[in-house]
Protein backbone atom coordinates (compact mmCIF):
# COMPACT_ATOMS: atom_id res chain seq x y z
CA UNK A 1 0.00 0.00 0.00
CA UNK A 2 2.84 1.93 1.33
CA UNK A 3 4.94 1.94 -2.40
CA UNK A 4 1.10 3.28 -4.01
CA UNK A 5 1.46 6.11 -2.07
CA UNK A 6 4.78 6.81 -2.68
CA UNK A 7 4.77 6.28 -6.39
CA UNK A 8 1.59 8.63 -6.54
CA UNK A 9 3.40 11.13 -4.15
CA UNK A 10 7.05 11.20 -6.35
CA UNK A 11 4.73 11.56 -9.50
CA UNK A 12 2.54 14.52 -8.48
CA UNK A 13 6.38 15.58 -7.07
CA UNK A 14 7.38 15.91 -10.71
CA UNK A 15 4.48 17.18 -12.01
CA UNK A 16 4.36 19.76 -9.60
CA UNK A 17 8.44 20.09 -10.50
CA UNK A 18 8.26 20.30 -14.04
CA UNK A 19 5.46 22.62 -14.05
CA UNK A 20 7.08 25.24 -11.58
CA UNK A 21 10.13 25.40 -14.32
CA UNK A 22 7.53 25.99 -17.41
CA UNK A 23 5.06 28.78 -15.75
CA UNK A 24 6.09 32.26 -16.32
CA UNK A 25 3.12 33.18 -13.50
CA UNK A 26 4.82 33.76 -10.56
CA UNK A 27 1.71 33.26 -9.17
CA UNK A 28 1.11 30.58 -9.95
CA UNK A 29 4.43 29.10 -9.20
CA UNK A 30 4.31 30.56 -5.59
CA UNK A 31 1.09 28.21 -4.95
CA UNK A 32 3.03 25.58 -7.05
CA UNK A 33 5.83 25.48 -4.60
CA UNK A 34 3.38 25.63 -1.50
CA UNK A 35 2.12 22.03 -3.39
CA UNK A 36 5.36 20.85 -4.10
CA UNK A 37 6.27 21.15 -0.14
CA UNK A 38 3.12 20.09 0.75
CA UNK A 39 3.80 16.90 -1.45
CA UNK A 40 6.76 16.83 0.41
CA UNK A 41 5.30 16.65 3.48
CA UNK A 42 3.11 13.59 2.61
CA UNK A 43 6.47 11.56 1.58
CA UNK A 44 8.16 12.32 4.62
CA UNK A 45 4.65 11.17 6.26
CA UNK A 46 5.69 7.92 4.19
CA UNK A 47 8.87 7.77 5.73
CA UNK A 48 7.72 8.33 9.45
CA UNK A 49 9.67 11.00 9.63
CA UNK A 50 6.75 12.98 10.93
CA UNK A 51 8.22 15.88 12.70
CA UNK A 52 10.41 16.65 9.73
CA UNK A 53 6.89 16.58 7.82
CA UNK A 54 5.55 19.00 10.29
CA UNK A 55 8.02 21.28 9.60
CA UNK A 56 8.02 20.92 5.92
CA UNK A 57 4.45 21.79 6.20
CA UNK A 58 4.30 24.90 8.51
CA UNK A 59 7.59 26.36 7.02
CA UNK A 60 7.51 25.56 3.23
CA UNK A 61 3.54 25.59 2.55
CA UNK A 62 2.96 27.98 5.17
CA UNK A 63 5.49 30.63 6.14
CA UNK A 64 7.42 30.80 2.95
CA UNK A 65 4.21 30.69 0.70
CA UNK A 66 3.27 33.64 2.40
CA UNK A 67 7.02 35.72 2.45
CA UNK A 68 6.44 34.78 -1.30
CA UNK A 69 3.37 36.56 -1.51
CA UNK A 70 4.78 39.59 -0.03
CA UNK A 71 7.68 39.42 -2.09
CA UNK A 72 5.61 39.38 -4.93
CA UNK A 73 3.74 42.53 -4.53
CA UNK A 74 6.67 44.12 -4.83
CA UNK A 75 8.87 42.56 -7.24
CA UNK A 76 5.71 42.32 -9.96
CA UNK A 77 3.82 38.96 -10.97
CA UNK A 78 5.41 38.11 -14.54
CA UNK A 79 8.94 36.23 -15.23
CA UNK A 80 10.39 37.65 -18.26
CA UNK A 81 11.77 34.64 -20.17
CA UNK A 82 15.86 34.23 -20.16
CA UNK A 83 17.87 35.76 -22.70
CA UNK A 84 20.26 32.84 -22.77
CA UNK A 85 19.46 29.56 -23.97
CA UNK A 86 18.85 27.30 -21.02
CA UNK A 87 20.77 23.95 -22.76
CA UNK A 88 24.54 24.91 -20.51
CA UNK A 89 21.83 24.87 -17.19
CA UNK A 90 20.77 21.89 -18.24
CA UNK A 91 23.84 20.14 -18.95
CA UNK A 92 25.34 20.86 -16.00
CA UNK A 93 22.65 20.11 -13.88
CA UNK A 94 22.33 16.83 -15.31
CA UNK A 95 25.71 16.56 -14.75
CA UNK A 96 25.65 17.10 -11.23
CA UNK A 97 22.60 15.00 -10.62
CA UNK A 98 24.51 12.07 -12.05
CA UNK A 99 27.31 12.55 -10.00
CA UNK A 100 25.27 12.47 -7.05
CA UNK A 101 23.03 9.57 -8.19
CA UNK A 102 26.55 7.59 -8.57
CA UNK A 103 27.54 8.70 -5.14
CA UNK A 104 24.23 7.41 -3.35
CA UNK A 105 25.29 3.49 -5.11
CA UNK A 106 27.74 3.17 -2.39
CA UNK A 107 25.26 4.01 0.14
CA UNK A 108 23.65 1.09 1.92
CA UNK A 109 19.71 0.48 1.39
CA UNK A 110 17.44 2.32 1.96
CA UNK A 111 16.06 1.69 5.21
CA UNK A 112 17.99 -1.13 6.22
CA UNK A 113 18.20 -2.21 9.91
CA UNK A 114 21.53 -2.89 10.26
CA UNK A 115 22.92 0.73 8.36
CA UNK A 116 26.00 2.21 9.96
CA UNK A 117 23.97 5.18 10.85
CA UNK A 118 21.60 2.71 13.21
CA UNK A 119 24.23 1.88 15.35
CA UNK A 120 25.94 4.46 16.19
CA UNK A 121 24.22 6.47 18.99
CA UNK A 122 20.44 5.74 18.07
CA UNK A 123 20.66 2.45 19.77
CA UNK A 124 21.63 4.29 23.02
CA UNK A 125 18.87 7.17 22.53
CA UNK A 126 16.13 4.46 21.64
CA UNK A 127 17.43 2.06 24.25
CA UNK A 128 17.69 4.51 27.05
CA UNK A 129 15.72 7.45 26.72
CA UNK A 130 12.59 6.12 28.66
CA UNK A 131 14.97 5.78 31.80
CA UNK A 132 17.12 8.81 31.11
CA UNK A 133 14.70 11.59 29.66
CA UNK A 134 11.23 9.81 30.04
CA UNK A 135 9.21 11.13 27.31
CA UNK A 136 7.58 9.18 24.68
CA UNK A 137 8.69 11.03 21.69
CA UNK A 138 12.37 10.68 20.90
CA UNK A 139 13.10 13.25 18.47
CA UNK A 140 11.91 15.67 21.12
CA UNK A 141 14.02 13.93 23.70
CA UNK A 142 17.42 13.94 20.70
CA UNK A 143 16.47 17.65 19.74
CA UNK A 144 16.31 19.35 23.43
CA UNK A 145 18.45 17.04 25.29
CA UNK A 146 21.19 14.70 23.77
CA UNK A 147 21.81 16.94 21.30
CA UNK A 148 20.67 20.36 23.07
CA UNK A 149 23.90 22.13 22.19
CA UNK A 150 22.89 21.42 18.34
CA UNK A 151 19.50 22.90 19.02
CA UNK A 152 21.12 26.23 20.91
CA UNK A 153 23.39 26.36 17.83
CA UNK A 154 20.46 26.36 15.37
CA UNK A 155 18.70 28.65 17.94
CA UNK A 156 21.21 31.36 17.56
CA UNK A 157 21.67 31.05 13.65
CA UNK A 158 17.65 31.70 13.37
CA UNK A 159 18.23 34.48 15.61
CA UNK A 160 21.74 35.52 13.41
CA UNK A 161 19.80 35.45 10.31
CA UNK A 162 16.91 37.37 11.51
CA UNK A 163 19.20 39.95 11.99
CA UNK A 164 20.96 39.96 8.86
CA UNK A 165 17.70 39.89 7.14
CA UNK A 166 17.02 43.34 9.29
CA UNK A 167 20.09 44.85 8.59
CA UNK A 168 19.23 44.78 4.87
CA UNK A 169 15.98 45.05 4.74
CA UNK A 170 15.41 47.96 7.32
CA UNK A 171 18.45 49.83 6.78
CA UNK A 172 17.07 51.35 3.29
CA UNK A 173 13.76 52.56 5.14
CA UNK A 174 15.55 54.61 7.96
CA UNK A 175 18.19 56.22 5.16
CA UNK A 176 15.39 57.18 3.34
CA UNK A 177 13.24 59.06 5.92
CA UNK A 178 16.79 60.48 7.21
CA UNK A 179 17.12 62.04 4.15
CA UNK A 180 13.48 63.14 4.99
CA UNK A 181 11.82 62.86 1.34
CA UNK A 182 8.53 64.69 1.16
CA UNK A 183 5.84 61.69 2.05
CA UNK A 184 5.72 58.13 1.22
CA UNK A 185 5.14 58.36 -2.52
CA UNK A 186 8.44 57.57 -3.53
CA UNK A 187 7.85 53.74 -1.63
CA UNK A 188 6.29 52.16 -5.17
CA UNK A 189 9.46 53.16 -6.89
CA UNK A 190 11.98 52.24 -4.65
CA UNK A 191 11.88 48.68 -4.64
CA UNK A 192 14.68 48.36 -7.67
CA UNK A 193 16.05 51.57 -6.09
CA UNK A 194 16.77 50.48 -2.62
CA UNK A 195 19.97 49.13 -3.39
CA UNK A 196 22.02 52.90 -3.21
CA UNK A 197 22.13 52.67 0.48
CA UNK B 1 -9.68 41.35 0.59
CA UNK B 2 -10.49 43.83 3.36
CA UNK B 3 -14.06 43.85 1.95
CA UNK B 4 -14.65 40.06 2.16
CA UNK B 5 -17.22 39.60 4.86
CA UNK B 6 -16.71 35.65 4.75
CA UNK B 7 -13.12 36.21 4.47
CA UNK B 8 -12.68 38.60 7.70
CA UNK B 9 -15.28 36.79 9.89
CA UNK B 10 -13.50 32.99 8.81
CA UNK B 11 -10.11 34.42 9.61
CA UNK B 12 -11.78 36.27 13.26
CA UNK B 13 -12.89 32.76 14.06
CA UNK B 14 -9.88 30.62 12.84
CA UNK B 15 -7.25 33.04 14.49
CA UNK B 16 -7.66 31.68 18.47
CA UNK B 17 -7.54 28.11 17.21
CA UNK B 18 -4.54 28.44 15.37
CA UNK B 19 -3.14 30.13 18.67
CA UNK B 20 -4.28 27.52 20.70
CA UNK B 21 -2.58 24.68 18.55
CA UNK B 22 0.41 26.30 18.27
CA UNK B 23 0.22 26.01 21.81
CA UNK B 24 -0.99 22.39 22.15
CA UNK B 25 2.15 21.83 19.45
CA UNK B 26 4.89 23.40 21.97
CA UNK B 27 3.26 21.72 25.38
CA UNK B 28 2.34 18.07 23.79
CA UNK B 29 6.23 18.14 21.60
CA UNK B 30 6.95 15.85 24.84
CA UNK B 31 4.32 13.22 23.50
CA UNK B 32 3.48 14.14 19.81
CA UNK B 33 5.25 15.61 16.68
CA UNK B 34 6.09 19.07 17.37
CA UNK B 35 7.87 21.39 19.54
CA UNK B 36 8.74 24.80 19.81
CA UNK B 37 10.18 25.29 16.28
CA UNK B 38 6.52 24.24 14.48
CA UNK B 39 5.10 26.26 17.63
CA UNK B 40 7.00 29.29 16.57
CA UNK B 41 5.98 29.05 12.79
CA UNK B 42 2.42 27.98 13.69
CA UNK B 43 2.19 31.07 15.97
CA UNK B 44 3.39 33.19 13.26
CA UNK B 45 0.74 32.19 10.64
CA UNK B 46 -1.77 33.21 12.64
CA UNK B 47 -0.95 36.72 12.53
CA UNK B 48 0.19 36.02 9.15
CA UNK B 49 -3.06 35.39 7.73
CA UNK B 50 -4.33 38.37 9.78
CA UNK B 51 -2.19 40.90 8.26
CA UNK B 52 -3.47 39.47 4.74
CA UNK B 53 -6.91 39.70 5.83
CA UNK B 54 -6.95 43.18 8.16
CA UNK B 55 -4.06 44.97 6.84
CA UNK B 56 -0.56 45.08 8.67
CA UNK B 57 -1.23 47.67 10.26
CA UNK B 58 -4.14 46.39 12.12
CA UNK B 59 -1.72 43.29 13.16
CA UNK B 60 1.09 45.42 14.70
CA UNK B 61 -1.35 47.42 16.56
CA UNK B 62 -1.72 44.30 18.30
CA UNK B 63 1.85 43.13 17.92
CA UNK B 64 4.21 45.60 17.71
CA UNK B 65 7.33 45.30 15.23
CA UNK B 66 9.22 46.19 18.36
CA UNK B 67 7.68 43.40 20.42
CA UNK B 68 8.11 40.43 17.64
CA UNK B 69 12.35 41.85 17.31
CA UNK B 70 12.26 41.57 21.29
CA UNK B 71 10.90 38.02 21.12
CA UNK B 72 13.68 37.19 18.51
CA UNK B 73 16.35 38.24 21.22
CA UNK B 74 14.47 37.03 24.01
CA UNK B 75 13.98 33.38 22.83
CA UNK B 76 18.04 32.78 22.93
CA UNK B 77 18.03 34.31 25.95
CA UNK B 78 15.86 31.81 27.67
CA UNK B 79 17.65 28.72 26.49
CA UNK B 80 20.82 30.04 27.11
CA UNK B 81 19.60 31.26 30.41
CA UNK B 82 18.59 27.65 31.25
CA UNK B 83 22.29 26.64 30.74
CA UNK B 84 23.60 28.93 32.51
CA UNK B 85 21.23 27.96 35.78
CA UNK B 86 22.38 24.44 35.31
CA UNK B 87 25.90 25.22 35.39
CA UNK B 88 25.04 27.32 38.43
CA UNK B 89 23.51 24.81 40.18
CA UNK B 90 26.86 22.81 39.47
CA UNK B 91 25.78 20.74 36.66
CA UNK B 92 26.71 21.05 32.66
CA UNK B 93 25.70 23.25 30.56
CA UNK B 94 22.15 22.38 29.74
CA UNK B 95 22.41 19.67 32.39
CA UNK B 96 18.75 19.45 32.78
CA UNK B 97 19.24 16.82 35.21
CA UNK B 98 19.63 19.96 38.03
CA UNK B 99 16.69 21.32 37.92
CA UNK B 100 14.43 18.96 39.85
CA UNK B 101 15.13 16.44 42.70
CA UNK B 102 14.09 13.58 40.32
CA UNK B 103 16.53 13.68 37.23
CA UNK B 104 13.46 12.32 34.92
CA UNK B 105 11.76 15.48 36.04
CA UNK B 106 14.39 18.18 35.19
CA UNK B 107 14.79 17.05 31.83
CA UNK B 108 11.05 17.49 31.52
CA UNK B 109 11.57 21.24 32.61
CA UNK B 110 14.34 21.64 30.47
CA UNK B 111 13.23 20.33 27.47
CA UNK B 112 9.97 22.57 28.40
CA UNK B 113 11.72 25.66 28.70
CA UNK B 114 14.16 25.08 26.10
CA UNK B 115 11.50 24.78 23.81
CA UNK B 116 9.86 27.96 24.90
CA UNK B 117 13.13 29.79 24.15
CA UNK B 118 12.95 28.10 20.64
CA UNK B 119 9.05 29.27 20.04
CA UNK B 120 9.68 32.84 21.29
CA UNK B 121 12.47 32.63 19.03
CA UNK B 122 11.35 31.22 15.64
CA UNK B 123 7.57 33.31 16.47
CA UNK B 124 10.04 36.53 16.88
CA UNK B 125 12.19 36.17 14.32
CA UNK B 126 9.62 35.05 11.38
CA UNK B 127 6.84 37.22 12.36
CA UNK B 128 9.89 40.30 12.14
CA UNK B 129 10.91 38.89 8.56
CA UNK B 130 7.22 38.84 7.56
CA UNK B 131 6.74 42.04 9.05
CA UNK B 132 10.03 43.28 6.54
CA UNK B 133 8.65 41.21 3.66
CA UNK B 134 4.53 42.93 3.86
CA UNK B 135 5.57 46.22 5.19
CA UNK B 136 8.22 47.15 2.69
CA UNK B 137 7.56 49.64 -0.54
CA UNK B 138 3.86 49.81 0.66
CA UNK B 139 1.94 53.18 1.61
CA UNK B 140 0.27 52.96 4.89
CA UNK B 141 -2.87 51.27 4.92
Amino acid sequence: MSIVVDIVLVTLLAVAGIALLRIRNLFAVVMLAGIYSLLSAGLFTVMDAVDVAFTEAAVGAGISTVLFLGALALAGHHENRPGHTPLLPLIVVSVTGLALVYGTIDMPGFGGADNPVHHHVADHYLKESPNEIDIPNVVTAVLASYRGYDTWGEVTVVFAAAVGVMLLLMGGRRSRAAAGDNGRVGGDGQAGGAGDR
Amino acid sequence: MREEIIVRVGAKILTPFIIMFALYVHFHGDYSPGGGFQAGVILTAAFALLALVYGLAAVQRVLPPWFTRLCAALGVVIYGGVGVVTMMLGHNYLGYNALAQDPKYGQHYGILLVELGVLVTVFGVMASVFYLFAGRGRRES
